[in-house]
């Protein structure tokens, strides 16, 4: 490991998928580290590959994935090179995954209590008895009412927010080093979404773990994470901390999310969108995946990647706009305003939070 | 549960009697009398035969007489065999079938869950491609053709079964195996998308994320989620089983009501007819109310517990 802190470190990871149109290339070159403890957000459209990043930690991937290349290291143990068997043993008691629809994650013919008691049974070793127990423990934990009652009920006597708890239980029940939570709230409507996010920050807390948080939803990120990744056609694009990439973030892509989530300030009828479609990753551009529907697009965006320029110790971001050849550009007006909060918190004066970049 | 049953029993009654009606009348257009085939008789020995069976009364008349006696438990006797209550002819030949019918029944619906959950398990390999022609096979071939065919092979070529006859298991194998070959392949088929289906959904994919074993999410979520359905098409199978019988037995020369019905229904053997068709019917119903009741025993969501949750 490059830093005693990271727990797991992806490198270059390259992930196509075959086709019968061709390979798509879904993932190209992921790098992204986790802390001990922090909680990471992946934020990026549809199909900007947030899950296919996700699945290719956890060795779930669809038949026709193929890894092209990279390395995921998770305690100097690389798991691109581990057989199933080894993967299986760490899946759900190192790593273990929150999934997005309660209403299809659990099985509708088992009891929930057993539900949760599994994983404690497969890697643990524990017997029936003592793994029920444990599950009690759990499912009152993460909230579930009456739950020594409640243990012998099957999923479809739950609502959707109360599954996701049961979820969650399942997901914690071993204590894993790594939480993935693949968009665990867009199933939930919104008052049931604050519940159980405020659940997921109250269980951070009392179970030392970390998460990778993949949503597409900014709102829900800034409650939650400690730093930000944005995808974007299977790239990260821009990251820091959570500070950093709201208030002052230094990619167009990024702009153009912040500004499409509405907030108490948005004026007007219709909220802001991004013009345009993501490429066509059969076929990924030569340049910057984002240019087409870049409004500051630059000429050599259309001729070559950008390579992450330095914004701080934390904060990197893939633009050619923070080349010191580059010409001066103004981000949008809510940029402009966001970044102003972001001077006045840090007590400096807008020009040095724009210019940051080297 | 109580209420529950006690209305089925009601719909079992009312579909039984709503059969008899229909295939009462259905028989009486029918071509042909029962002394069709004796040219022999004269006018007048004709009338006095109708007259002893009742025979020569309207036809709502002998209907109603018929569904008096039916309530009471009297059948009446059949034609072909004077004398003999038709009651007597079923319940000495039942057995015969039964046995054949829940022999092919239990062989088949097994064979073909594990057949089809090999194939899904399997998908787009060869072994996969291999159930599925087999299955494709067991529907399309006619049961008459197969028992034919295995009478041919296994009894006349090998002669490891004897071909016809009744008497010991040794005489079941090859019926029960050209009955079982349509349940086998259906089951087959159904399992397999079935089970595929499953092994596609969130929940197994959690259960992989749980760090279980291929043979653990198999055991113990695939496959009960997958046989959930299958006890939907026992009930149609247990139809075509009994249709079945009546074409095997006639190759097999078995004394089952297969058989019988063949003749019965040959001869215009009115009160065997109905008999058979109210005993088909019966067992039909039962094994439908049986497939609901297991139904709400396996799969938690339609549990019957006679109050709302």
């Amino acid at each position: 490991m490059e830093n005693q802190n990271d727990i797991l470190e992806v490198r270059d990871l390259k992930v196509n998928f075959d086709t019968y149109a061709g390979e798509v290339k879904a993932i190209r070159d992921v790098s992204f580290d986790l802390k001990k403890g922090e909680t990471l957000a992946i934020v990026g459209e549809s199909g900007s590959g947030k899950t296919v990043t996700t699945r290719t930690i956890m060795g779930l991937m669809a038949n026709n994935a193929k890894i092209a290349g990279g390395s995921i290291k998770y305690k100097d143990k690389e798991l691109l090179k581990m057989s199933d068997k080894e993967l299986s043993g760490l899946r759900g008691n190192d790593i273990a995954e929150i999934f997005q629809d309660p209403m299809t994650s659990l099985d509708p013919t088992m009891k929930i209590g057993r539900q949760v008691a599994e994983p404690l049974m497969i890697h643990q070793g524990l017997d029936k008895k003592t793994a029920m127990d444990k599950a009690l423990k759990m499912l009152k934990l993460v909230g579930i009412t009456n739950a020594e009652a409640r243990i012998n009920d099957f999923p479809h006597q739950f609502s959707g927010g109360m599954r996701q708890r049961i979820v969650i239980a399942i997901a914690l029940v071993n204590n894993p080093e790594i939480i993935i939570a693949d968009e665990p709230t867009t199933a939930l409507d919104v008052t049931i979404q604050a519940k159980i996010l405020d659940l997921m920050n109250e269980l951070k807390t009392k179970i030392d773990t970390s998460i990778i948080f993949i949503t597409h939803d900014l709102g829900v990120v800034a409650g939650m994470a400690d730093r930000v990744a944005v995808m974007y056609a299977g790239k990260i694009v821009e990251y820091g901390t959570v500070d950093e990439i709201f208030y002052n973030p230094k990619h167009p892509y990024t702009w153009g999310l912040l500004n499409s989530m509405p907030t108490i300030s948005t004026k007007g009828n219709s909220l802001p969108s991004i013009p345009g479609t993501p490429p066509d990753l059969l076929d990924p551009p030569k340049g910057d995946a984002f240019a087409p529907r870049n409004p500051y697009v630059l000429k050599i965006d259309t001729l070559e990647q950008p390579p992450f320029f330095k914004v701080s110790n934390t904060h990197y971001a893939a633009t050619w706009l923070l080349d010191k050849r580059a010409p001066k550009v103004t981000p949008p007006a809510q940029i402009v305003e966001r970044q102003k909060t972001y001077a006045k918190l840090k007590g400096v004066s807008l020009e040095q939070v724009q210019n940051g970049g080297e | 549960m109580v209420k529950y049953l006690s209305k089925r029993v009601f719909y079992l009654v009312l579909t039984l009697f709503i059969v008899t009606t229909i295939t009462f009348f259905m028989m009486k257009l029918m071509p042909g009398t029962p002394l069709t085939n004796q040219e022999k008789l004269s006018p007048s020995e004709i009338h006095t035969i109708y007259q002893q069976y009742g025979l020569d009364k309207p036809v709502w008349q002998q209907y109603l007489n018929y569904l008096g006696g039916a309530v009471t438990g009297n059948f009446g006797t059949s034609f072909q065999f004077s004398d003999q209550p038709v009651s007597y002819l079923i319940f000495s030949r039942i057995g015969a079938s039964l046995q054949l019918g829940i022999q092919a029944m239990i062989i088949g619906v097994l064979a073909g869950i594990v057949v089809g959950a090999i194939g899904a398990i399997k998908r787009n390999t060869w072994v996969d491609t291999t159930t599925t022609i087999i299955s494709i096979l067991g529907v399309s071939v006619p049961s008459f053709v197969l028992a034919v065919l295995l009478q041919n092979w296994f009894g006349l070529q090998l002669r490891w079964f004897p071909i016809a006859e009744w008497g010991g298991i040794n005489y079941t194998v090859l019926p029960t195996l050209a009955l079982a070959a349509l349940p086998f392949a259906e089951t087959a088929r159904f399992m397999r998308t079935e089970m595929i289906d499953v092994l596609n959904s969130d929940y197994i994919e959690l259960a992989k994320a749980k760090g279980l074993h291929q043979t653990g999410i198999i055991y113990h979520h695939a496959l009960r989620n997958s046989l959930i359905p299958i006890i939907t098409i026992v009930g149609p199978l247990a139809v075509n089983i009994m249709t079945g019988s009546m074409v095997v037995e006639n190759i097999f020369s078995i004394p089952g009501i297969g058989e019988q019905f063949v003749k019965s229904i040959l001869t215009n053997d009115y009160p065997t007819i109905m008999g058979l068709t109210i005993m088909y019917s019966f067992m039909l119903c039962v094994v439908l109310l049986l497939t609901d009741i297991v139904y709400g025993i396996i799969d938690p969501r339609i549990r019957i517990t006679g109050k709302k949750d």
